[in-house]
């Protein structure tokens, strides 16, 4: 019998696009903001908190380790673990899926999973000849030898890669993430208005969200050293609509692709953190849970067709928990691209995909739009890589709770080819 | 856990003192090793050292054998962890006086002469603070090292001093005489990167690496700081004093002779002497022993005793970390970063964003303008936690509310944190006018309630006014006093008063400024009759300062709470408010404040009685304050004044200044007024205990 595992809480920083120049936080920062109203709402002191765990993909260089670095900003003693994880997009959820590892494995009962990105603090980079000339220049000991260097000086030494765009190309195949979203548009014929269309609902939900004060207890208003208050996430486009979609030209494949910047998630800066505790420790200190993490799992497939992860990540494990696509009351699928969500779908309800290729007899199912993403997801908020998947979570959880529902997936794809999926479940 | 005991464990020998020594004299340990003399400073029975006339003389004791057989070299030190030295023995200061202070004076100057004059290298290591007769030893040694955060300073001005065992000829003959000048006339610290910049010391280092390099120094591996071309200029008279009159320029903006004496006392040594040490010894002892009898110095050494005996009411333990203020107006965001900048754990509780997010960039102005680096900023800023959902009251230790001088509100907003607090948690409230008795009754645990008056700016001024109502335990007065104390603020134990004591004593004050200029005396003038009299700003000046729109608060709510008469509330205040110029906030009051402060300057006599009309009615409102027990004696009011309006420090303190001017004598002028002015002037009962 393995020791049961349950979400108790969670809160995130509202998410904020980045705007061309570094914003007001850091990934600690922000991994402060929330943590700082999350651990003053429990019930116990924040020493109980026996290890933290942090996804982060674009680590700055003041904060090596920014678990660590968080967790003693956050008051938590000298004694406490901490460490980071990256798996790319999946590296929010990765945290979860560790700290659920060590509890149930009964070395540890609570432990605070999180994940953090500032994309807008993503380095610009130095050419490597730039590098080079830097280092001749540095090394040279005397007059001569230093002009020489100096003469080898060429403008296009001072500009910079910008270590974004790199970082969201994948190195293996050389494709941009977006490309691999035009693959899966082009393959699982998803068209322009179709992927416009569930943009343009993802803006309307998360709207909506905000409106109903749905997030609430999961958004924490943020603050910066100039006097500026961030409320709630600042990326949403509440008079979006389909005229307004139809006009940016695509993003990575002009002038025929179907990805374009209205249809993808945006750049954004944001943290979350969850709370995972072990049955004991609900008990013992009178926790109100908000869910029980029940599985999870990762997959990995050509890194070309990345976007597909959530199914190759979903799939056993339903099969594993011998539940099917209609068991599901509620999903959360990462909004990386609308035309790779789409895909998704597309895939679950192809028979020769599932046949073929998931060694699926029947279709796996069609997931309804109701179903899915209830208060939007990554392109009405924005995709911070290292948060996403703790959000992702988080929000399936409180989502849950709201409407009422007993099964959850929560699941994303992951730049490199790979995908994660945790099933969550009401208690 | 183990990992929680690691740097206790490894802080046991954090000192470098040498090998273990013997006691050499009185305060002083001494111990040997490979040629090399340590002579530790240790005062029994105190945390930090106090260079005493025990000190002096042991010293003494000491170089007089190591002159008979001299060592390699002489380190001298201090073994308390805190730092090298405090200072000299202030309180034994009143004891000496005239031809018995020269003669002490030249005891001191002799037995550092005696350590300038020993034929090996001296090297002072210094850690944390060397101040005053610390720094002086210091001084005296031909080399300092100095370990990284250690500050110098001679803060003798402050007690209307200037240096006096030898602190004057030696620094203005160590460094750039103009820098030494300016840190002895201001009394600011140099910081360790400045002292090493300005050549104070040799070496900067780390504790760990002491014993090397006092090597480094005995084997003459080290530059000795140079000295500049400006140094050698100043011994050209001429040109001391053309620095010499620019200095009294700037001393006078701050210090004006006839209330401060010792800058310009100081000013002329170093003017006449800056060319001959041995002159300057002299005429250093000469002047500081008339300085010492100086009425200016006897009552600034009385303020440094009153901050003393405020700060030990604060002593205990206050068993609060964590903070909860409600209101972030600019007095929460006040109190709030001021607490997380001492190191508490606060939570800023306020339903609007936008007010908590001015509050940020208010604490964040606060930090740069304490010269907090940028980790101890970080640092600060995430202890204080912006807190829109009220999550920090079920954790916080203490509770301050810090909303808007409305008692309905407060009731309400007493009620709901009676309600979210966690049991023996402490509700305080900064109102300054309000009656804590009233306040009281919708509060869930009374013994536990008190005010928590803070003045504004919270970084700035010292004084914070702890209110007890009948029903406060003495345990929360305690613990509160012991929290100011904890975040580095002086706390003032009250009784439950109309105006507590501070605002009880202003108002007529401010009040009585309105009535004359309504009278006709121009703002100007009666300002100016307030700094002459030595306070550090005018009547009409700290009334903008303050806000117009509390001033009318607390006049009103004075003058509806007390029996005596008050002044009449001046229309122009009231049309000022309701126009919404407030003073300093609202860029405009009764000055404009868009150019910053205001800088009066009189252009006409006001009457003859204008200062006593408005000094005296301050003095008797204190003497009602003793008289009903609001305060505990006549030093806590003097101390409170001091501290929070900046009463003319150098008169000692309003009850001071009464009794030195003669309690029958103030009496009778107050009746006087009284007879002229009206029945706000009639002097209290008090005056003829």
């Amino acid at each position: 019998m393995t020791r049961a595992v349950y979400l108790v809480d969670g809160a995130r920083t509202p998410f904020l696009k980045a705007r061309g120049k570094p914003g007001p936080f850091t990934p600690v920062d922000l991994a402060v903001q929330c943590g700082r109203p999350l651990l003053a709402r429990q019930p116990f002191g924040a020493d109980l908190i026996e290890l933290v765990i942090l996804g982060c993909v674009n680590v700055i260089a003041d904060e090596m380790n920014p678990a660590r670095v968080a967790a003693l900003r956050l008051g938590l003693p000298d004694s406490t673990v901490a460490f980071s994880v990256q798996i790319n997009c999946g590296s929010g959820m990765q945290s979860i899926d560790t700290a659920l590892r060590y509890i149930r494995e009964g070395s540890h009962d609570i432990i605070l999973a999180g994940g953090t990105e500032a994309l807008s603090h993503a380095p610009l980079v130095l050419r490597r000849e730039a590098v080079e000339w830097l280092g001749s220049l540095n090394n040279a000991r005397d007059v001569v030898t230093r002009a020489k260097a100096m003469a080898g000086f060429r403008p296009q030494f001072l500009k910079p890669v910008i270590g974004l765009e790199r970082g969201l190309t994948d190195p293996v195949t050389a494709l941009n993430m977006g490309q691999t979203a035009e693959i899966l548009a082009h393959r699982f014929g998803i068209d322009r208005a179709t992927a416009d269309a569930y943009a343009l609902d993802s803006h309307q939900r998360l709207t909506q969200a905000q409106e109903q004060g749905w997030l609430e207890d999961e958004v924490m208003p943020a603050f910066d050293r100039d006097g500026n208050a961030y409320p709630q996430d600042d990326g949403v486009r509440p008079d979006s609509d389909m005229q307004g979609l139809a006009k940016p030209k695509p993003a990575f494949e002009p002038p025929y692709g179907k990805v374009t910047a209205g249809n993808a998630s945006q750049i954004t800066d944001g943290a979350s953190w969850t709370i995972l505790a072990s049955e004991q420790a609900v008990e013992r200190h009178g926790l109100s849970p908000l869910a029980r993490i029940v599985d999870s799992e990762w997959a990995a497939l050509d890194p070309s067709v990345m976007g597909l992860g959530p199914v190759f990540s979903t799939t056993p494990l339903l099969r594993r928990q011998g539940l099917s696509c209609g068991d599901i009351d509620l999903w959360e699928i990462n909004e990386a691209f609308a035309a790779q969500v789409l895909a998704c779908l597309a895939a679950w309800q192809d028979a020769d995909f599932c046949h073929e290729v998931l060694g699926l007899e029947q279709p796996f199912g069609r997931i309804d739009r109701d179903r899915l993403n209830v208060d939007g997801g990554a392109i009405s908020l924005g995709h911070p890589v290292g948060t996403s998947g703790n959000r992702i979570v988080l929000h399936l959880a409180n989502a849950m709770r709201r409407l009422g529902h007993r099964r959850g997936i929560a699941t994303e794809c992951i730049g490199g080819g790979q995908g994660g999926a945790m099933l969550l479940e009401a208690v | 856990m183990m990992a929680n005991k690691v740097l206790d464990f490894l802080d046991k020998s954090k000192l470098e003192l040498g090998p273990p020594g013997t006691a050499a004299a009185h305060h002083w340990r001494q111990a040997e090793d490979d040629g090399i003399v340590w002579l530790v400073l240790d005062c029994p029975d105190s945390p930090v050292n106090i260079v005493s006339e025990e000190v002096l003389t042991g010293l003494d004791a000491a170089l007089r054998k190591l002159a008979e057989t001299v060592p390699r070299a002489l380190v001298i030190r201090s073994a308390k962890p805190g730092g090298f030295a405090a200072g000299a023995d202030i309180d034994s200061f009143d004891r000496i006086s005239g031809e018995s202070a020269i003669r002490l004076l030249e005891q001191g100057h002799a037995v550092l002469d005696r350590l300038e004059a020993l034929p090996c290298p001296t090297i002072a290591v210094i850690h944390g603070a060397a101040l005053g007769a610390g720094f002086e030893i210091a001084l005296a040694c031909d080399h300092r090292i100095a370990i990284d955060g250690a500050k110098f300073a001679f803060p003798e001005v402050n007690l209307g001093l200037h240096p006096g065992l030898g602190g004057t000829f030696r620094l203005t003959g160590l460094i750039d005489p103009v820098e030494a000048m300016t840190l002895m006339l201001t009394g600011k610290s140099a910081h360790t990167q400045k002292a090493k910049k300005l050549g104070i010391v040799d070496i900067v280092t780390q504790e760990r690496h002491v014993r090397a390099a006092v090597g480094a120094v005995v084997d003459g591996k080290i530059d000795p700081p140079a000295k500049g071309l400006k140094a050698r200029a100043f011994a050209l008279r001429k040109l001391r004093s053309l620095a010499a009159a620019r200095m009294r320029a700037e001393a006078e903006k701050k210090a004006p002779p006839a209330h401060f004496p010792a800058p310009y006392a100081l000013i002329d040594l170093w003017e006449i002497h800056g060319n001959d040490p041995e002159a300057m010894q002299k005429a250093e002892i000469a002047s500081f022993a008339g300085l010492l009898d100086s009425e200016t110095s006897r009552n600034l050494r009385r303020v440094f005793f009153l901050r003393r005996s405020l700060k030990k009411d604060g002593g205990g333990d206050d068993g609060i970390s964590h903070v909860h203020v409600i209101g972030a107006g600019e007095m929460g965001a006040g109190i709030a970063g001021w607490a997380a900048i001492r190191g508490k754990r606060v939570t800023l509780g306020d339903i609007s964003p936008e007010a908590l997010a001015r509050a940020i960039r208010q604490v964040a102005q606060i930090c740069r303008d304490s010269h907090l680096n940028s980790i101890e900023t970080r640092d600060a800023l995430d202890r204080l936690m912006p807190d829109p959902k009220g999550y920090g009251y079920a954790g916080a230790d203490l509770v301050i509310e810090a909303v808007p001088e409305d008692a309905d509100l407060k009731a309400k907003i007493h009620r709901e944190a009676g309600a979210r607090m966690k049991p023996g948690a402490i509700l305080a409230t900064n109102t300054s006018s309000l009656a804590l008795a009233e306040l009281a009754k919708s509060v869930p645990d009374p013994a536990r309630f008190a005010g928590l008056h803070f003045f504004n700016p919270v970084a700035k001024m010292q004084l914070v006014e702890i209110v007890s109502h009948d029903r406060t335990a003495p345990d929360t007065a305690d613990r509160l006093a012991a929290f100011c104390a904890s975040i580095d603020r002086l706390p003032a134990a009250l009784r439950d008063y109309p105006g507590f004591l501070v605002n009880r004593a202003l108002t007529p004050y401010l009040m009585e400024a309105m009535v004359l200029m309504d009278e006709g005396v121009p703002k100007v003038v009666i300002d100016r009759a307030a700094l002459d009299f030595g306070m550090p700003m005018g009547p009409v000046t700290l009334a903008d300062q303050v806000g117009l729109d509390i001033c009318l608060d607390v006049a009103e709510s004075l003058k509806s709470a007390l029996d005596k008469p008050m002044p009449d509330i001046s229309p122009r205040l009231r049309e000022k408010v309701e126009a919404g110029e407030t003073g300093k906030k609202a860029g405009r009051g009764f000055y404009d404040w868009s150019n910053g402060a205001p800088h009066p300057q009189a252009t006409e006599a006001g009457p003859e009685d204008l200062q006593d009309r408005l000094i005296l009615p301050m003095l008797d409102a204190c003497m009602e304050c003793l008289r009903m027990n609001v305060v505990r004696n006549a030093d806590q009011v003097d101390g409170a004044m001091i501290f929070a309006t900046g009463f003319a420090p150098f008169r000692g303190g309003p009850m001071h200044y009464a009794r030195t001017r003669g309690f029958d004598r103030i009496r009778d002028r107050l009746a006087e007024l009284a007879d002229r002015h009206g029945e706000r002037f009639r002097p209290d009962p008090g005056w003829d205990e």
